[in-house]
């Protein structure tokens, strides 16, 4: 595809969605099931800006129809959990800037700044230990065959059911959320890596060895280099991964971050919010992974196609 | 009518060849293969890749091995560079027993196989920084061994930059840095197209006359064979023997004329003999086409004679 026309694409990719809502909010007859009172006539417990299911207003409307009294005037409305466009985009801007209700209770950047660290944190130390470990399965039999069958196992234990042992392990804060992202990501990551490293050309690793190089060095000199670009790719997929861990992991122990500016949102009724710092994880999601591509570009030179998948 | 020449047979060798041989065979020996053999464990059964192999090979000599698909020739050069062990038997250089690969035999692969995050400066640098060389003395040794293969304008491009062509080139240079006593080279050029291949080879012999070095060439090309050999290894296949060691009648130093000359041709006709006997079980072991008619009979081109 073209250039041009691949960057149209794109922005389509977005607009489509953006559309579809735009359409049910935006076009009456299209979903709206609740109407909004503007007037409450002569219906005792209708309030203005009340919502009500369109079926019990219409009954109200002939009630009061048939005993001539006021009728009651509302129009057409979603429900209170689907905002519109428009709203979510100033929610974007006023979620940033409304004061917290209690003193106790954190802005929206604060909570944001400590789901990030708490990703950073998890996915650092998960990497820290599981691609070493990765690399070690990978290059050599005897390590793949120490590791790989229990982490088989492990794999498949959700990592939100260590959230109470988590918590009595490590308190309320937010070492237990940490472990929930490192355990959710450390044995996914072992075997990706291993993996990705059985995929090296062995016949790099015969020509290094040809050319004298003794063990040491085809792993550091040929293992580890020739393994870098795909272990980058791998590394940033799975960064994708630990953001969903995230949610399961600030709902263990003392909620926080942006799942708890989410739930604590929801509470209030402010489904604006909820809607924008659901999109906020999106674009900081996908702003990270858009650097990261680009940055792929700069530090692998040698790869033809360093943006990769 | 077909004309068959009337060709001299391939044993027939002038005296200036001739003393060639005599001079060559005084020279000392550079690689020695002793009742070499090889067999696999499969789950068909032990299979034999090799069968008692001997031969030697002199100082700066020339030796390519030939044979038909499955004669084991890859499996040979790649026990003699130590990338695999012998079932029995054992590969001597310089007299010394040599056990897994080391730099003291240089390999130069089919698939290029270089390091391709490392440039080409790099890559040839590689293995003289394994064997101890200063990071100075690698990077001076190497930009020599670039000059001698002609890529000095390539020095930090990497190998994905290059042509097929141009990542041999470099292959052999990052081989040859090393000083090997012998380079072992497993179809090297057998992924290039015709007319790169014949510069290749013109290359390589240029680099062979020039430089102190023995080479082992496998390739399935007679042509090939014939035109950068002193002497061609020719094996058979299952098991994988040696068949015949032909010295090759045409006179050194080579050229591309020379492959019309009659030498030639009755060396090439001796390995078609070896290499493809005629096989008369092929119509009985059913391994023909069942090719029909698929023309209609008033087609425009009734026939293609």
């Amino acid at each position: 595809m073209p250039a041009k026309s691949r960057f149209f694409v794109t922005i389509l990719s977005f607009l489509l969605p953006v559309l579809l809502w735009s359409l049910i909010s935006y076009v009456p007859w299209l979903w709206h099931p609740k109407v909004e009172i503007s007037d409450p006539g002569a219906v005792a417990y209708f309030k203005q800006g009340m919502l009500v299911d369109t079926e019990l207003f219409d009954k109200e409307t002939l009630k009061q129809e048939a005993s001539g009294k006021a009728l009651p005037e509302g129009r057409p409305a979603n429900p209170i959990y689907l905002p519109a466009p428009h709203e979510v985009v100033v929610a974007f801007y006023t979620a940033f800037t409304t004061e917290p209700k209690r003193r106790s209770e954190k802005w929206l950047h604060e909570s944001l700044w400590q789901s990030i660290q708490v990703i950073f944190w998890g996915f650092f130390l998960s990497s820290l230990v599981g691609v070493p470990l990765g690399i070690l399965a990978g290059t050599y039999d005897f390590f793949s065959r120490l590791f790989e069958p229990f982490i088989e196992f492990f794999r498949y234990l959700p990592a939100p059911v260590f959230g109470a042992l988590a918590v009595a392990i490590l308190g309320i804060h937010e070492a237990p959320k940490i472990a929930i992202i490192f355990i959710g990501t450390f044995f996914q990551q072992v075997l990706i890596v291993s993996n990705t490293t059985r995929k090296l050309d062995p016949s790099l690793l015969e020509a290094a060895q040809t050319l004298g190089a003794n063990n040491k060095a085809l792993l550091l000199k040929v293992v580890i280099p020739g393994i870098l670009p795909d272990l980058y790719r791998d590394l940033r997929i799975l960064l994708g991964w630990a953001w969903t861990y995230l949610i399961v992991a600030e709902l263990i122990g003392a909620s926080s971050g942006i799942t708890w500016f989410i739930t604590q949102q929801a509470r209030y009724k402010n489904f604006d919010n909820v809607f924008a710092a659901i999109m906020i994880i999106g674009i900081i999601g996908l702003t990270t992974d858009l650097i990261l591509a680009a940055l792929s570009k700069r530090i692998f030179p040698w790869q033809r196609n360093a943006a990769g998948a | 009518m077909t004309h068959i020449l009337e060709l001299p047979t391939y044993l027939d060798q002038d005296d200036a060849v001739k003393d060639r041989f005599a001079r060559l065979k005084q020279r000392p020996i550079a690689l020695e293969v002793k009742n070499l053999s090889k067999t696999f464990e499969t789950t068909g059964g032990t299979v034999t890749a090799l069968k008692d192999i001997n031969f030697k090979t002199h100082k700066r000599e020339f030796v390519c091995v030939i044979g038909p698909s499955g004669c084991g020739k890859s499996t040979l050069i790649r026990i003699l560079a130590g990338l695999e062990s012998p079932t029995s038997g054992e590969v001597l250089l310089d007299g010394k027993a040599v056990h897994g690969p080391g730099p003291d035999r240089g390999m130069v692969f089919q698939g290029y196989t270089l390091f391709p995050w490392l440039t080409v400066k790099r890559n040839v640098m590689f293995g003289l920084l394994q064997s101890g060389h200063s990071r100075e003395h690698a990077e001076e040794d190497a930009r020599q061994w670039i000059d001698l293969v002609g890529l000095t304008k390539f020095v930090d491009s990497y190998p994905h930059q290059l042509s097929g062509g141009m990542k041999q080139r470099v292959a052999i240079a990052r081989a040859l840095a090393n000083q090997p006593g012998i380079l072992l080279m497993d179809e090297p050029f057998g992924a290039l197209d015709a007319q790169t291949r014949i510069k290749m080879q013109t290359y390589l012999m240029d680099i062979w006359k020039n430089i102190d070095i023995t080479i082992l060439f496998i390739t399935h090309d007679l042509d090939e064979a014939i035109y950068l050999a002193d002497r061609i290894l020719v094996l058979k296949a299952h098991p994988g023997e040696v068949q015949e060691l032909i010295e090759v009648p045409v006179p050194q130093p080579r050229s591309p004329e020379q492959l019309l000359s009659p030498e030639f041709l009755a060396t090439k006709k001796r390995l078609e003999e070896l290499i493809h006997p005629p096989q008369e079980g092929d119509e009985i072991n059913g391994d023909h086409m069942n090719m029909v008619r698929m023309v209609p009979v008033d087609h425009e081109v009734e026939s293609v004679f």
